[in-house]
Order: C-alpha cells, then structure tokens, then sequence
C-alpha cells in the first residue's frame, strides 16, 4: 500500500507552499549522487551541480508552480539536455553538449521540474543487463547483480534514492521495464506516439518510446502526464493523445505462454499475486503462438535495421568524437573513428542490421519482419476483444549476477527479452509493478500489465489495486 | 528462400559496408554470434506466411503537411560549438577529403 505522503503530488502540494521543502528535498538527492558516485554504483552518468543550483535559483522566483514544483528528474543519457553531456551511453558521442532540450525536457521543466542527472545505460539501448558500456550500474538489492537494462541508471537511482525522486527512461524492446522489475520500481511505457521523440538520440525509430520510472505507479504516472502530448518536430506524434474516460476493468488474462517460459522462482511470486488479483476480477488465461514463437526474430531484425541505419550518421564529424582528418579519404576516417569507438555491441547490431538490409537479402528479412509484426499485433489486438489487460511475469528471471551475463551468448542475452518484446513491437503500452521477492535470491520480481493502444489509463487504476 | 550461408567473407563484406573495420580477433569472435543470430532467430521467420501489409510503425499515421514558415535556429557560431578546434575552420566544418 503506497501511502499519499510519499507520492511526488504530495511533495508538490507541500513545496508550493514552503520552498524549503524543495531545498532540503534536492540537498538529500545530491547527498545521495555522491554516495552512490563514492560507492561506484553508477547510476548517474552526468552531474552538473552548476547547473542544478541554476535551476533552483530560477524556480525560487518562479510565478507559476506547476505540477512537478520542485521534483528532482533523473533522465537517460540517450536523451538530450541542453548544455549538458548526452551520449547514450556510448563513446562516439563523447562531449556532445546538445544545443537544445528534447520535448520532453521542455515540457518537464515547464512544470517545475528540476533536471537533476544524466543517468547510465547501455550504449544507444543496446542491452537487457546495461552492461553495454563504460559504467555499469549495479542493482541496489544486491550490488553484484545486474540493474537490467537499458535504462538501467534511472530504475537503480529511483529504487536507491529515499528522496522524491522521478526518472525519465526510454523502451525500444523493454528497456522501462526489465530495469524496473529488476530494481523493484514501477515503470510505465507509453503508446508508441504518445509522447515526442523530438531530442531522442535513436535506435530503432518505429520502436523507440520515451516512458517513466517512479517508486509507485502514481509518481510514475504524473510524470507521464507532463511529458505526454503532440509535438509537431516528431512526424510519429499523436494528435488525441491518451484516453481520458477511466475504463473499468473486469477481465484479466495472462499470457500463458510467457509465464511457461519463466523461472519457477519468478511464476511463484507472479502466481501468488494474480490468485489474490482474483478477488477483484475475472482472470483467465490467453495463449498468443504467433508472439511467443516469432516476435524476437521481427523484433530483432527491425531493431538491428533501424539502429544501423541510425548510426550510420556518426562519422566523427560536427560532434562527439573526433579524429585527425588530414591526408585522409572520407571513407577511411569515418571507419577509423567508428571501429575505435563502437563497442562490440554496436558493431554487431550494426552488422546484422546492414545485412538484413542488403539486396538480396531485404524481403526475405526486413520486410518480411514488417509484414510478421502486423500478424502479430493483430494477435494482440483479437485477445483484446475478450480482455481488458493482459499479464505476465516482466521478466523470465530475478536480476541476474554479473558473472552468470557474462557467460550468456549474444542470442541467449536477446532471449532474455521474451515477455517484454512484443508489446513494444506492436507499441503497445505497459507497465511493471513489483509484486515481490524471490524466495531464494530475495531479489525483486515485477508482474507486467498490457493495455490496448492509448489505454494507458487502464494501466494505472490496475496499478493502484496491485499496490 | 534458400538458407544464407554465414562466412567470414559475408560478414567481413557487410562489415565493409556498415565503414568498420574489423580485426581478425573481432571477425574470429562475430561469425559464429552473428551466425547463430541469423539461422536460430532471424531465419525463423521463413516458416511463417505473412500476405499481410507491412507495418512499418505500430499504429496507423500519416502523412502531415507544415506551412513553409522561417523560424528561429541556431546561429552559424553554436552549430560549430560540438566541433572540434581541428575539424573547424573560418566559420565551416572541416572534413576529410572526398575525392
């Protein structure tokens, strides 16, 4: 039961009436970035305390307090803050201190809200643990194991953090919510279009969805609220927005064949919660054979298409990392400075994309996973007819140990991503609530709710009862 | 479609093409990753039979018309700002050479 003096709206409702609420709020926070900077738990990739005092000063003085007065914000690295480092995660992009705020920056500090930190994640969102880069954050519950990724640093902070405290993160396959579950937080992904992409640094454009991370669905929720709207610089954007009406919730269904795929440690906790869920509604169980069989293979190779596309803008030129280009052809600068500062990742994701790409080679896979993902998504949309939401386990396991991801080979680290793929691929949105611990690991274990497109409403009433 | 066969010489072909250069360390490391990827995930799509419409996006959009309005941007000396003091000069970008 999350009580109202811990949610963001009730620190706002306090701190516009006393700004020394917001002071000593923010002093914990930054207390707290320097402990977990001390201890190297990476969560935050960038911190400019310059900047943050800026923010304060202007705040104090400011006529309208809006409804995220005075809330410190963590946001992804791969989204860009004016004047402040944003380089996804990787080394290609070092230094790039953009010259603009992404629409979701704007429309947060337009409602108070301070940007607090850049936070770590897997270079350009290429990864389930946020190993995939120079900082790797690691699980608050228990430091050896993994905070998922790959908006790994904002779910770390947001579950380490005893302050009020929100994270903007970014899903292109389940980047909110595999670092959610695994850090115990809740984290929220919107309808694909719902929210402006306008300053996102891509990796796959049909995929990417900015979305939140809060300590309960409600803090989770208001800062969706806020970044939430149509923007005319992102082609993908939603006019209407989200359903507004509440629409009540009676049928339940969980997906069967994703729960079958997962750890018994995690069905456990999972079953327990959806046989108390089954006091307040009708729950069954839906079987979708098209998703569990194909929807990593399409994703995969519309992600990896996407991404290569995408990076083929970075060349070591205008921005980021740059080189000495005398006495140089283009083609051979451009492939010194992205084979040096690619990480293996990359360069994999790069290369299968390229080659599911070439002549050749297109129909039979990128086009062929274009036309896979509307069978699926209309697999999605007919179990919606007969239910309102449906469920399953966030991930197949609890946060795993470093050492147990470093033995995984690249396709076991993408099986990984079994429950959380498909909804983002039919751009379906969701969220994750920690429903408990494992028996065993004492790790947390986070249950997902899908809801039709623009049902986000649904998704937080749901979560307002799970809590 | 006939199975792909994975080689070095593919991936090293595709590899070219992406501008990368790899390693014989990296080439020896991928082929086998990259080849399970390919035949394990990617080529189980052959099975599926798939008339349907691509879905190039999640949900249905379209195509929005602005009008052709000049707007504030960035001035010529912030466009230079991310640059580095090597590869700018009198005003513009420096790159390599082209031909």
């Amino acid at each position: 039961m999350v009580k109202r003096e811990e949610t963001i709206a009730f620190f706002v409702e306090k701190a516009k009436e006393d700004f020394a609420l917001v002071e000593k709020n923010l002093a914990g926070v930054i207390t707290e970035i320097k402990n977990s900077n001390a201890k190297k738990l990476n969560y935050i990739e960038e911190f400019d305390a310059a900047d943050v005092l800026r923010q304060v000063a202007e705040l104090k003085k400011a006529k309208y307090k809006g409804k995220l007065f005075g809330v410190p914000v963590t946001v992804k690295d791969a989204i860009c803050v004016k004047g402040i480092e944003s380089k996804a995660g990787s080394k290609i992009l070092k230094g790039y201190k953009p010259l603009f705020d992404a629409n979701v920056i704007e429309r947060a500090r337009a409602e108070g809200a301070i940007i607090l930190a850049k936070t770590t994640q897997d270079e350009f969102g290429f990864g389930t643990f946020a190993t995939h880069t120079e900082k790797v954050p690691k699980n608050p519950f228990d430091n050896e194991r993994s905070c998922g990724g790959s908006s790994g640093g904002g779910a770390g902070f947001t579950a380490f953090t005893k302050n009020f405290h929100v994270a903007i993160g970014e899903s292109t396959g389940g980047s909110i919510a595999c670092p959610a579950s695994f850090c115990g937080s809740v984290g929220i992904t919107p309808t694909y279009g719902l929210v402006s992409r306008y300053g996102l640094i891509d990796y796959a454009n049909s995929l990417d969805k900015i979305g939140t991370i809060g300590k309960n669905a409600e803090d989770a929720a208001l800062l969706l609220e806020v970044i939430a709207g149509y923007d005319a610089r992102d082609s993908t954007s939603l006019q209407n927005g989200f359903k507004k009406e509440d629409a009540p919730i009676k049928r339940l269904a969980v997906i069967k064949d994703f729960f079958d795929g997962c750890d018994d440690e995690v069905k456990k906790v999972v079953q327990k919660k959806i046989n108390e869920l089954k006091k307040f509604y009708e729950v069954e169980e839906v079987s979708l054979p098209l998703n569990v069989k194909y929807a990593l293979a399409a994703y995969y190779i519309i992600a990896t298409c996407e991404a290569s596309t995408n990076l083929a803008k970075l060349s070591g030129l205008r921005y980021g990392a740059q080189g000495e280009v005398e006495g140089k052809h283009f083609d051979a600068y451009f492939s010194e400075i992205r084979s040096k500062e690619f990480s293996d990742e990359a360069k994999r994701r790069i290369i299968l994309g390229t080659f599911a790409r070439m002549s050749g080679y297109r129909d039979a896979y990128y086009l062929k996973a274009m036309r896979v993902r509307t069978k699926l998504i209309n697999e999605f949309n007919n179990a919606f007819k007969q239910y309102d939401l449906l469920l399953n386990p966030t991930m197949p396991v609890v946060a795993p140990k470093f050492s147990e991801i470093e033995k995984l080979t690249p396709l076991q680290n993408f099986a990984m991503d079994l429950c959380t793929v498909p909804a983002n691929l039919a751009g379906l949105p969701h969220i994750s609530v920690n429903v408990g611990f494992g028996e065993e690991s004492k790790m947390p274990v986070g249950l997902m709710a899908i809801a039709p497109h623009l049902q986000e409403k649904r998704l937080y009433s749901f979560a307002k009862v799970m809590e | 479609m006939a199975k792909v066969e994975v080689t070095k010489e593919l991936i090293a072909k595709v590899a070219k093409n992406a501008r990368l250069n790899l390693t014989d360390a990296e080439l020896e490391k991928f082929v086998p990753q990259i080849k399970e990827i390919i035949l394990d995930s990617f080529s189980l799509l052959d099975e599926v039979d798939a008339k349907e419409e691509p879905s190039f996006q999640p949900g249905s959009i379209s195509n929005r018309m602005r009008k052709d309005e000049v707007k504030k941007s960035i001035t010529q000396e912030e466009a230079l700002k991310n640059a580095s003091q090597k590869l700018r000069e009198n005003g513009y970008f420096k790159g390599p050479k082209v031909l």
